[in-house]
C-alpha cells in the first residue's frame, strides 16, 4: 500500500492562510501557486479548505477550485462551510473529486448518507476535528475548531462510515499548526475501528512525525500544511504580489520562520518514508508543463 | 488538418462526477459531450463509460436509459470504447457485488471483491484509495494500446473496492498488488479499452492515456477523409 502525501491549503478569501490551533490566521500567498508547485513535485491529492466559508460566501472558493481543476490532474478534496446535497454538487462542478464535511453532518449525519447516495461514498471524506479533553476523551468540534458539539469522536468516527463516508480526515485541534506532532493515539484508535481509510493531519513539526502517524497512528493518508507551506515560502520568498490590504500579513513580511516547525519539501517526506520501509509513489517524473494558461493567469493575479 | 476537434461521448448514467473526466478531453484537445443522449453516443468518434458508485445501480441506470444495446454494438464496431474504474467492471459478465449483478457482458468475466488484503501484520482498507502501479500483464505489449509511452511500473490512481477478472487472460493489459493480491488494472479487447484507476486523475501518466486516445481519434478521421 502507498502512503498518501496530502498538501492541505487552507483558503480564506482569495488566500493561502495558516494559523495554529485553527486561530491566528496569517497570509502566506496565492494558493494557485503552492498547488501548482505541490503537484509538480509529488502531491499525492490537494485539500483545500475554506476556513471561513459560511461567514464570507464562497465565490472566490469556486473561482480558485475551478481554476485549479483545469491543470492539475489529481484528486482534490475541498472542504468548509458545506452545508447540503446542493451545496456539494456546487463544488463539484467547479471541478473537486472529493468534499470534505463536518460542521453540516454533525448537526444533521443523514446528510452523510444522502450525499453519498447521491455522489458515491468515495466523493465523501468526513473531517472529524478532536480536542482532547483533561479526562482523556475526546470531543468533536464543529466551525473550523470553534464550536463544541459534545460528540464523542470515536463513536461519531463509526457513525459516519456506517452513514457512508468513503474516508475520515482526523485532525488534533490541540496539535494543529502547533509542530509538536501528531495526536498518535487519536489517529490509531480511529484507524483501527473503521474499515475506509484515514487521512491524519494536524501536528507535522518535522518528517519523522509523519513517518510516526503511518507506523502507530496507522494511517493511510497525512495531510500536511505548515511543514510545506513553509518550505515552499522559504525557497520563493519575493513574489511580487501586494498582500497588504489581506489580513494578516506580518508574518509574510517577516520571512517565513516558524521555530517548532522544520520544514521540509515533499519529496523529502517521501525519501524518508521509504528509507524507513513506507511505500508512496516516489519515482513520479518531472511533470511536462502542457500548456501555459495557468502560468499566465497566475502572472495576472 | 481534420475540420472539426473529435468528438468524443462521456456516457452519464447519473452516478457520480464526470467533471474530471472532461477536463481532461478539454486537455488533450478532444471536445467531450457529457451524454445519455443515444444519438449522440453513437455519432461520437468514441465513447468513455466512466462510473463510480454500486454496480447494481449503474448497470439498472443504463437499462433505464436503454444504453446496454447500443455500448454492446459500438463494443463490436472500430469505434474506441474505453471504460474507467466502476466502466470497466460494467463491462464484465456478472459482479458479486451486494449479491449477484448482471453486466453488459462485453468481456467475459467476474468482478470479485478485495478478500482481506495484507501486507505483512498490516490490514490493508478496503476500498483501495491511492497510487498503485501497473505492470504489463505477461506477453503483452502497451505499444499500440492507449498506454503507449506509459513507463512500466509508472503509478496511477485509484479509488475501488472491487476488481475485474476477465475469463480470457489474453485481454489482461496490465497488472497490480494491492497487499498480497494481484489484480487485472486494465484490458484491452480489440478498440475496447478499459482501466481501474483513473488517469483524469493520474497525473502525467494518466493525461498521457489521453493525449493517446486524442492523436488515434485524429488519424481515424484525417484516414476516413
Amino acid at each position: 500500500m502507498n502512503i498518501r502525501i496530502i498538501p492541505r491549503l487552507d483558503i480564506k478569501g482569495p488566500n493561502l492562510v495558516k494559523g495554529i490551533h485553527f486561530e491566528g490566521l496569517r497570509v502566506l500567498g496565492k494558493p494557485e501557486y503552492f498547488a501548482r508547485y505541490y503537484y509538480e513535485n509529488g502531491a499525492d491529492e490537494l485539500i483545500y479548505m475554506d476556513a471561513v466559508a459560511s461567514l464570507y460566501g464562497r465565490n472566490s472558493l469556486l473561482e480558485i477550485v475551478s481554476k485549479t481543476a483545469r491543470e492539475i490532474f489529481i484528486p482534490l478534496t475541498v472542504g468548509g462551510g458545506l452545508r447540503s446535497v446542493d451545496d456539494i454538487r456546487q463544488v463539484l462542478r467547479a471541478g473537486a473529486d472529493k468534499v470534505s464535511l463536518n460542521t453540516a453532518v454533525i448537526a444533521r449525519p443523514e446528510l452523510i448518507h444522502e450525499a453519498s447516495r447521491a455522489f458515491g461514498s468515495s466523493t465523501i471524506v468526513v473531517s472529524i476535528e478532536a480536542i482532547r479533553k483533561t479526562d482523556g476523551t475526546y470531543e468533536a468540534y464543529a466551525n473550523y475548531g470553534r464550536e463544541r458539539t459534545e460528540v464523542d469522536v470515536f463513536e461519531w468516527a463509526k457513525q459516519a462510515v456506517e452513514l457512508g463516508a468513503g474516508e475520515l480526515m482526523v485532525t488534533s485541534i490541540n496539535n494543529e499548526g502547533a509542530g509538536k506532532g501528531f495526536d498518535l493515539e487519536l489517529t490509531r484508535r480511529i484507524a483501527e475501528s473503521v474499515p475506509v481509510p484515514v487521512i491524519a493531519g494536524g501536528g507535522a513539526g518535522k518528517i519523522s512525525d509523519v513517518c510516526n502517524v503511518i507506523t502507530q497512528g496507522k494511517a493511510e493518508a497525512v495531510a500536511l500544511a505548515s511543514i510545506l507551506h513553509y518550505n515552499y515560502i522559504r525557497h520563493h520568498r519575493a513574489t511580487g504580489d501586494d498582500y497588504s490590504r489581506e489580513g494578516n500579513i506580518e508574518f509574510l513580511k517577516r520571512g517565513a520562520s516558524f521555530s517548532k516547525i522544520q520544514d521540509a519539501a515533499i519529496s523529502d517526506i517521501k525519501k524518508y518514508l521509504l528509507a524507513n520501509n513506507i511505500d508512496c509513489r516516489s519515482s513520479f517524473p518531472s511533470v511536462q508543463p502542457v500548456s501555459s494558461d495557468l502560468s499566465r493567469e497566475l502572472a495576472n493575479v | 488538418m481534420s475540420e472539426h476537434l473529435p468528438k468524443v461521448a462521456i456516457v452519464d448514467y447519473m452516478l457520480g462526477n464526470l467533471f474530471s473526466v472532461k477536463q481532461a478531453c478539454a486537455h488533450v484537445g478532444l471536445e467531450a459531450i457529457i451524454t445519455s443522449d443515444k444519438k449522440i453516443i453513437q455519432d461520437s468518434d468514441a465513447v468513455i463509460l466512466p462510473g463510480v458508485g454500486a454496480y447494481g445501480d449503474a448497470m439498472a441506470a443504463l437499462c433505464r436509459l436503454d444504453l446496454v444495446s447500443i455500448l454492446c454494438e459500438i463494443a463490436d464496431s472500430p469505434k474506441p470504447l474505453v471504460g474507467i474504474c466502476l466502466g470497466v467492471q460494467l463491462l464484465m459478465t456478472e459482479s458479486f457485488e451486494f449479491g449477484r449483478h448482471k453486466g453488459l457482458g462485453i468481456i467475459e468475466g467476474q468482478v470479485l471483491r478485495f478478500d482481506n488484503p495484507r501486507e505483512g501484520e498490516r490490514i490493508l482498507k478496503v476500498p483501495q484509495i491511492g497510487w498503485n502501479r501497473i505492470r504489463p500483464a505477461v506477453n503483452t505489449c502497451w505499444g499500440n494500446t492507449l498506454l503507449r509511452g506509459v513507463a512500466e511500473g509508472e503509478y496511477m490512481y485509484f479509488v475501488h473496492s472491487y476488481f475485474v477478472q476477465p475469463k480470457d487472460h489474453g485481454v489482461i493489459l496490465s497488472v497490480s498488488r494491492y497487499g498480497n493480491i494481484d489484480f487485472c488494472s486494465s484490458i484491452q479487447r480489440k478498440n475496447v479499452f478499459a482501466c481501474q484507476f483513473h488517469p483524469e486523475r493520474s497525473g502525467a501518466a494518466g493525461i498521457r492515456l489521453y493525449q493517446n486516445l486524442a492523436a488515434q481519434l485524429k488519424t481515424m478521421i484525417s484516414g476516413t477523409k
